[in-house]
């Protein structure tokens, strides 16, 4: 057996026509997922990381987006598939839990029936009661009590994080190679975020289900991830191991992440830290480096953007698009003895 | 949900109680004129007034007056004077008229209302949806009394390809029932054509950026599975609304130019008489009568709302 990748992305990227123009939402994008393996996809809103999610099963063709690269699952292409094929592997491949559960079921149908509907989608055989069973299934799999009940009921009748749960059900309905989870838990309760992670970590590992979490929040990140892509302006700005990116983060808008955590084992700051300013809008995207106007460490090398590098001698898979030397780096990403991103001088 | 339609019947009820309330106060109450000298019209002897006086009850408590009045609804007892003609009877001579042309006007206008919104939200900003948008412009500014001329001139008068107007029963001759109401149908359902299917498309396309819409592509539903099981289904629930107003409005008179210019002998043009002459017991049955279509329409409209959307029943449940 191979132990190739499952998913390899490679330079994908999306563009948008809006009335202001071009929009590059995913500007040369390239990963490996294997099995059983976590990848985490972090940035902030716009950072092209919910874009390059949907993009791996479709879901971003339309008649105004430009879809480049290449997206090949167990070495078939899916950039390129019909829409039959493509839909095909839909749900049975590769599932799909989105952010907002509250919105993201049919308000008119019981929750059971849409698990149902998914079922028979891909096994026109199975009979109704076949697929309800499943469903029950699943539901306790996910941990959802009285299945039994449950399943008649509509989703507004379900709390938030049940909902969710219900919503990873339904993802794992016809055990599907890769699971990609949109922002899974932002919608949630703090306690219930912990609890879906819990979750999504127990199923990936029991069922070596190959996993992409697309999320803003590195403390998510940090407790399940194997493997950190940082997204910036549709680009990746730095990638690694969950370790090399928590313990020696390169780029300069990692640090900001990182600072901007709370962390309850340091004394309460006065303010939360925060990265100043805003993310740049894709239309206008300043010269070199997009990070440049919001970061403090900027120098002449940087209107010229450079590429995706492994730039440690000691680590060939941590890669990232910053200037500094690993020296530099190292001295200017401790802010009062932490990690983080000084406020800026001007 | 039996509860819920149980709690909507008692509604009903109450809705229609206070509409003969509010008729016997505007009809009989407010006005200076003696209502008795009203209800036995113009040209009327005093003696008949005097009669109408004494078997309304005129003389009598203002509750007295408004159960009289009721009872003389609920029995057959509201009519016209000189020639001494029942008001009910009149009316329900010509309910399978108005019924006719109403409920077939409804079934074209809800078929092909709903067809054309469809096709133009699933080809939205392609051609056909161009053509729809203009066709469905067009339904809804040409008014009644510009339609029905035309039509009447293209197809009865030069192409004799249908008759003009006048009412045929179902009961003496089927074909020769429909034949006669396809022009007064094409009339009174153009513009609700065109008004429905722009409502149902815009709400089509509202709905496709829904999350769940995004879910049922991500489970791997084809897209007609899509469109008409997640799309379509919840654009429909306003559509209802709508539906049992308009069809409810319709039924009560609003079909009334219609019935004018193809002589379709129904109700709305028995009120469109009533009204002309200000004769006051048909004026106030043919209100009653309206009244009473346009609530149970409402009322049916609400349960079959609750039927297509299960918050409503939640929220009436929460409300107990």
């Amino acid at each position: 057996m191979s132990t190739g990748p499952l998913l390899s992305v490679t330079d994908l990227r999306v563009a948008f026509a809006t009335e202001g123009g071009t929009l590059q939402a995913v500007d040369g994008v390239s990963f490996d997922l294997r099995p059983g393996e976590v990848l985490a996809i972090v940035g902030e809103s716009g950072s092209g990381k919910s874009v390059t999610a949907q993009t791996l099963i479709g879901l971003t063709r339309s008649k105004n987006a430009r879809i480049e690269g290449s997206v090949k699952l167990a070495g078939e292409e899916l950039t390129t598939a019909g829409d039959v094929d493509l839909r095909r592997l839909r749900g049975e491949r590769i599932a799909m839990v989105f952010q907002d559960p509250m919105t993201s079921f049919n308000p008119v149908y019981r929750i059971g029936n849409q698990i149902v509907e998914a079922i028979r989608a891909h096994q026109p055989d199975a009979s109704k009661q076949q697929a309800r069973t499943r469903v029950m299934e699943l539901f306790e799999a996910v941990g959802i009590p009285d299945a039994e009940q449950r399943v008649d009921d509509y989703p507004h009748e379900f709390s938030g994080g049940m909902r969710q749960r219900a919503m990873i059900a339904m993802a794992l309905a016809l055990e599907p190679e890769v699971l990609i989870a949109d922002e899974p838990t932002t919608a949630l309760d703090v306690t219930i975020q912990a609890q879906i992670l819990r979750l999504l970590e127990q199923l990936n590992r029991e069922r070596n289900l190959a996993t992409i979490l697309i999320t803003h929040d590195l403390g998510v990140v940090a407790e399940i991830a194997d493997r950190v892509l940082v997204m910036y302006a549709g680009k990746v700005v730095e990638q690694g191991t969950l370790d090399e990116i928590f313990y020696d983060p390169q780029h300069p808008y990692t640090w900001g992440l990182l600072g901007s955590l709370t962390r309850i084992d340091r004394p309460r700051p006065e303010r939360l830290p925060q990265i100043a300013g805003q993310p740049p809008s894709l239309l206008d995207l300043p010269e070199g480096c997009p990070f440049r106007p919001r970061c403090p460490h900027e120098f002449s090398k940087c209107p010229q953007y450079p590429g995706l590098e492994a730039r440690l001698p000691e680590a060939a898979g941590h890669c990232d698009r910053c200037w500094l030397t690993p020296e530099e780096k190292r001295a200017k990403r401790l802010v009062e003895g932490q990690i983080g991103l000084e406020a800026p001088s001007r | 949900m039996t509860r819920f339609v149980v709690r909507r019947l008692v509604g009903m009820v109450a809705v229609l109680f206070a509409v003969s309330v509010i008729v016997f106060v505007v009809f009989m109450v407010l006005p200076k004129q003696n209502p008795a000298q009203s209800l036995a019209g113009k040209n009327a002897t005093p003696l008949l007034v005097e009669n109408i006086e004494e078997e309304w009850g005129f003389n009598e408590s203002l509750p007295h007056q408004y159960l009289t009045m009721m009872e003389k609804v609920f029995t057959g007892g509201l009519v016209q004077y000189e020639p001494r003609i029942p008001v009910d009877d009149e009316i329900v001579k010509r309910i399978p008229a108005t019924f006719s042309l109403t409920i077939g006007a409804a079934a074209i206008w809800l078929f092909f209302g709903l067809l054309l919104g469809y096709l133009s939200a699933v080809r939205a900003g392609g051609w056909l949806d161009r053509i729809l948008t203009g066709v469905s412009i067009a339904g809804i500014s040409i008014p009644v009394f510009l339609l029905a001329p035309v039509l009447i001139y293209v197809f009865a008068n030069q192409l004799e390809i249908f008759p003009n107007g006048q009412y045929v029963p179902f009961s003496e001759d089927p074909w020769e029932w429909a034949n006669h109401l396809i022009l007064p149908w094409v009339t009174l359902a153009a513009l609700s054509i065109g008004f429905y299917s722009r409502v149902l498309r815009t709400n089509m396309l509202d709905a496709m950026d829904e999350d769940y819409v995004r879910t049922a592509r991500a489970k791997g539903l084809s897209e007609r599975h899509v469109m008409t099981r997640h799309v379509l289904r919840n654009s429909l629930i306003p559509v209802v609304t709508l539906f049992g107003l308009d069809f409810g409005a319709t039924i009560a008179g609003t079909a009334i130019i219609t019935e004018a210019i193809y002589d379709l002998d129904g109700v709305g043009f028995y009120a469109a008489l009533a009204v002309e002459k200000f004769e006051l017991p048909q004026i106030m049955g043919v209100t009653l009568y309206g009244a009473f279509f346009v609530v149970l329409m409402n009322t049916l409209v609400d349960v079959f709302y609750a039927y297509l959307d299960p918050r409503v029943r939640l929220g009436e449940a929460a409300s107990e």
